[in-house]
């Protein structure tokens, strides 16, 4: 018997980076643009899906993959109510998303009839920073209410995104939210991020959003 | 905390190299660690408990090496420690930062018997 050290020297995610290449090479050769939607609970990510099916329909065909921690699907309901279709991922328990969920949602969902696919991540700044799903763009969203210490607590999640979305704007004047401290936070974490601040209460901005987006889809599939 | 997923990738590697090593049992497992990495040891190492049982890595001892959060100011050139909260270059104030190290998060090597 002998002690043998075995160097591995092995990415602890790598696993699931690989699956997400592989998720990613299979949306781009349906010519489908993803968008990884992250943020805390209540910020506003139906809500903008919503806004943003709204806008883009039916020029643009969206399919939604909503992840939840709990077996419920008011979420995936509200947007098989405007007429699009969801998949809802049951994470039984987890607190993010991962390369193999998708997997399995883009499974369910028709790709070839679809241009663009909106990933709800489940609410949580933390852990769904660490799972790349083979998205194309992931995007964060900071509602005004959560506050503007954000980007400082919660740094990774700043770190890993292409897109900031900044919600619930009508709020300003009605909470403590100090916006040069929000960016310089942002700024420093993730230099010229591209950042909508939007309402989707009163519609203020939101259609510089949607109009990244629908530019995004346009790309992908003149590719 | 997403542990969980973390401790059983761990498992996963430290049992895939074990075995092309034709290891008997695995002893020590190194897992490198930068302190940017949002990673709790002592929940790794709870989780390591329950599903490492039964496998060739059962009762291995999980050894975190910490790097720390190293940062450099991109306009004076100021390197820094990074101890607690995200802070503007202490030297110049400014926010265009590059992180050197402590993003870190990979299983370095295993210890074997034959």
């Amino acid at each position: 018997m002998s002690a043998i050290r075995v160097p591995v020297i092995e990415k602890i995610f790598n696993a699931n980076d690989q699956l997400a290449a592989l998720n990613r090479k299979r949306l781009d050769e349906a010519g489908v643009f993803a968008i990884n939607l992250m943020a805390s609970p209540g910020a506003g990510k139906t809500t903008l899906i919503l806004n943003t099916i709204r806008a883009l329909a039916p020029e643009i065909r969206i399919g939604v993959i909503e992840g939840d921690t709990a077996p419920v699907t008011i979420d995936a309901d509200k947007v098989l109510a405007a007429g699009m279709p969801a998949v809802q991922i049951n994470t039984g328990g987890d607190c993010h998303l991962d390369a193999t969920m998708i997997e399995q949602g883009l499974n369910s969902l028709p790709l070839p009839e679809l241009d663009l696919i909106i990933i709800e991540n489940v609410g949580n700044l933390i852990c769904p920073a660490a799972f790349q799903l083979g998205s194309h763009a992931n995007v964060l969203i900071a509602s005004v209410p959560e506050g503007d210490d954000k980007p400082y607590k919660y740094p990774n999640i700043y770190r890993g995104v292409q897109v900031l979305v900044v919600t619930k704007t009508d709020l300003l004047p009605y909470v403590t939210f100090n916006m040069d401290y929000f960016r310089q936070g942002v700024e420093m974490l993730n230099p010229g991020l591209v950042t909508f601040p939007l309402s989707c209460k009163t519609g203020d901005g939101v259609m510089l959003w949607t109009d990244w987006v629908r530019q995004q889809v346009r790309q992908k599939r003149g590719q | 905390m997403h542990e969980l997923s973390v401790t059983e990738s761990i498992l996963n590697i430290a049992s895939r190299h074990a075995e092309q090593a034709e290891a008997r049992v695995v002893t020590d497992i190194h897992i490198v660690v930068g302190k940017l990495s949002s990673i709790v040891d002592d929940s790794v190492q709870f989780y390591w408990d329950l599903i490492s049982e039964g496998t060739i890595c059962a009762g291995a001892k999980l050894h975190f090496q910490r790097v720390p959060a190293r940062l450099a100011c991109q306009d004076c050139g100021t390197e820094f420690q990074l101890e607690a909260e995200l802070i503007p270059c202490p030297h110049c104030g400014s926010v265009h930062i590059k992180v050197l190290t402590g993003e870190e998060f990979w299983l370095d090597s295993i210890e074997i018997t034959r």
